[in-house]
């Protein structure tokens, strides 16, 4: 995997649907357009709803990865305003 | 300012909606809306304003709450029968959400006081039941260039239309002069079926919900007409009038007055 560079990390652990996509929407909101958000989450549902969710806001998914037995990072750029 | 836990999860779908948001969500907190009539359509506007975090509501009424008005206007209940109608409302606005602050004015709209009532608001609704009024408010909204979101109901029907100053049409351009006195049936005479002003209520709140987030397209140059015994709803074209009397090139009507010509309040 290319080296992306991050330019917000949020963890969002222990959250569940629909807190999940508010906190990662709303950090994408507080970005520029370009920039790329990491989200830390161990909700599984999350791992695919939020990419999805994005897409279908214009922005774009980066990766989806499992990391070990609970987690997910996420790395969502921001391509629309 | 930063949304609290409890006002992300309160406000959680409308942050979702790719409409809303939390920029969207933030608008809703800092707008101010000014309801005219706390009866069958300004029950359920507050009451979906309130619950959608519209941070300041404005409601004005001077009557009391009457057994024969808990038929539609839900904000209210029998407990509260003889109770100040502003007072009701925003005892139940505000144990809905108490992010809203609704400010009750127990007051008649003149001429004289409508300007100064209204001045601190970004959006205004009717939901009042006579001609006098709905006219002395869509005169005073096109001089203040205040949006407008106007709503009538009757028996089974109801109308609603967006008034948006400078970019459409006006009451008066639908409307030019307000009907005779006795030739339009009152609630009290004619009847209303309850749920209707829920629904017309409901898209008023809309309609002021789309304006304060300046997405989607209000009913400009439009009256939208729900027949709920049909189940049919129709829009019609409603031009701007360049000779209306109020909103035209050369109106008529500069200053406000009063258009109490033998119209019985209710």
């Amino acid at each position: 995997m290319d080296e992306v560079k991050v330019d917000k990390k949020i963890n969002i652990k222990g959250l569940v649907c629909p807190y999940t996509f508010v906190k990662a929407k709303l950090a994408i909101e507080d970005m520029e357009v370009g920039e790329v958000l990491e989200i830390l989450l161990d909700y599984e549902e999350a791992s695919r709803s939020i990419p999805k969710s994005m897409e279908d806001h214009g922005q774009k998914t980066l990766k989806i990865e499992k990391i070990n037995d609970t987690d997910w990072i996420l790395l969502i750029k921001k391509e629309k305003e | 300012m930063e949304f609290t836990e409890d006002q992300l999860q309160r406000y959680s779908r409308h942050i979702i909606l790719p409409e809303v948001g939390g920029k969207g969500q933030k608008k809703l907190l800092n707008a101010k809306v000014f309801i005219v009539g706390a009866g069958g359509l300004g029950c359920p506007v507050g009451y979906y304003l309130a619950a959608a975090g519209v941070g300041t509501i404005g409601i004005v009424d001077n009557d009391t709450v009457e057994i024969s008005n808990l038929q539609r206007q839900i904000a209210h209940n029998t407990n509260r029968i003889g109770k100040l109608k502003i007072e009701s409302a925003k005892e139940t606005f505000e144990a809905l959400n108490p992010d809203v602050n609704v400010i009750g004015i127990k007051e008649r709209l003149t001429h004289l006081n409508i300007k100064d009532l209204m001045k601190d608001y970004d959006i205004v609704v009717d939901g009042t039941d006579n001609f006098p009024t709905r006219y002395l408010i869509n005169d005073a909204c096109v001089m203040m260039k205040k949006p407008l979101v106007s709503g009538a109901i009757l028996k089974f029907e109801g109308q609603l239309t967006t008034v948006v100053p400078g970019e459409g049409h006006c009451y008066r351009c639908l409307f030019e002069e307000m009907p005779p006195a006795g030739l339009v049936p009152s609630c009290q005479e004619a009847g209303v079926i309850g749920a209707i002003t829920g629904v017309i209520g409901s898209m008023q709140a809309i309609e002021v919900i789309k304006l304060i987030l300046g997405k989607g397209d209000v009913l400009k140059n439009t009256l939208l007409i729900y027949d709920a015994l049909k189940t049919t709803f129709r829009r019609v074209k409603v031009p701007k009038n360049p000779e209306c009397a109020v909103c035209g090139a050369s109106p008529t009507i500069t200053e406000l007055k009063d258009y109490d010509a033998g119209y019985c309040r209710l």
